[in-house]
């Protein structure tokens, strides 16, 4: 009699358990908290005899040092969508010796000087039940000659199994060039850009629009690929216009370039996993412009 | 042949060589296409070699990295 009570007891328990599970959320809302936060420094150096703000004759000596600061904050809402926060603030400081050399009648420096900040502030929603995820993100940069606003728009859909997924992106920055000539190239009147000077200069657009399209597929259980196209078209002032052209009979110009630019780049990367500890990653891109321009860029590493 | 058509010819048969066997993978079955290092992106620490790139050789997009917006011209 007792082990029937005991089997009784066992049976409404369990039918009490799964009735509970039908009823109850799943989920709670839950509010936003930090998720991640990254840090990057870097540093970078280069040097050379042929920059082009002197007609490819100077030096090119430049000096980086760059630090990225991002934070991640994430949150479920009622409905079990997870919406993620991203601040995303980057500065980076250059000392430039060509630079020096756009206006070298007023500048006695050995080297030009310039900071630029450039954040984004990214929102997503994820969404499990139908495997969605869409995304907004608003970015602006700031140099002493250059502001550039940015929106880009995103949306990710995943297989049933989620070992496939496709992902659409669009965007569009919206640059505003000051342009600054070389001090022997400015007509009359025409300023420097430097602070404290009244004479006036030009303000000339460059925008660029993209799209982006991705099919990531899980091979097996080691090997994952990623196919990725990326077409991306500019227009506006693409030329930089403190850069020289030097002639052979001794005249001299700044650079021309066309004022649109059709860019396509076509990327795929593949991840492998041998054995238990060792991970190939291989990445190529293929990229080709309305410019004549071709590159080929291969990267294989490997994490230890 | 043309390097474009070389270019396109070799991205085609590295897709075609990857994505013809695919198996259903459980998620159960993902502790290791879930490795951190198995990530389908350029790491973060990468991000600034890539606006190098972009800066400097102009070749640059389809890589997770930044594709337009600022100049970095010096």
């Amino acid at each position: 009699m007792k082990k029937i009570c005991l089997s009784v007891s066992l049976l409404l328990g369990l039918m009490r358990a799964g009735y509970a599970q039908t009823t109850a959320p799943a989920y709670e809302a839950r509010k936003l908290k930090i998720e991640e936060l990254n840090l990057v420094s870097s540093y970078y150096n280069q040097d050379g005899n042929n920059s082009a703000v002197t007609g490819g004759i100077g030096s090119e000596k430049l000096t980086d040092y760059a630090q990225s600061f991002d934070l991640v904050l994430k949150s479920t809402d009622r409905r079990n969508r997870q919406h993620s926060l991203v601040f995303d603030l980057n500065i980076d400081h250059y000392t430039s010796a060509s630079s020096d050399k756009i206006d070298p009648l007023t500048v006695s420096s050995a080297s030009r000087s310039d900071t630029h900040i450039y954040p984004t502030v990214s929102w997503s929603v994820h969404d499990d039940a139908s495997r969605t995820t869409k995304g907004i993100a608003l970015s602006y940069s700031t140099e002493y000659d250059y502001k550039s606003y940015g929106i880009n728009l995103s949306f990710v859909k995943a297989s049933a199994d989620n070992n496939r997924e496709l992902s659409v992106k669009a965007g569009a920055f919206f640059d505003t060039w000051t342009v600054i000539l070389p001090a022997e190239l400015r007509p009359e009147g025409y300023g420097s850009g430097a602070e404290g000077d009244t004479d006036p200069v030009d303000h000339k657009p460059r925008n660029s629009y993209n799209a982006g399209l991705s099919l990531s597929q899980i091979v097996n259980k080691r090997m994952q690929v990623l196919l990725t196209v990326e077409p991306a078209f500019q227009q506006g002032l693409l030329s930089t216009p403190f850069h020289r052209m030097y002639f052979t009979d001794g005249s001299e110009t700044v650079e021309r370039l066309p004022g649109t630019r059709l860019k396509l780049p076509v990327a795929l990367r593949l991840h492998y996993f041998f054995g238990d500890r060792v991970i190939l990653r291989s990445f190529y891109r293929y990229y080709v412009d309305d410019w004549g321009m071709q590159a080929h860029t291969v990267n294989l590493e490997t994490p230890i | 042949m043309t390097r474009q058509q070389t270019g396109a010819g070799l991205l085609l048969t590295l897709l075609a060589l990857t994505t013809t066997a695919c198996t259903t993978v459980k998620e159960y079955q993902k502790s290791r296409i879930n490795d951190a290092d198995m990530e389908l992106s350029a790491r973060k620490s990468e991000k600034f070699e890539q606006n190098f790139y972009l800066y400097r050789e102009g070749a640059a997009g389809a890589n997770g990295g930044k594709s337009g917006g600022g100049c970095g011209c010096n």
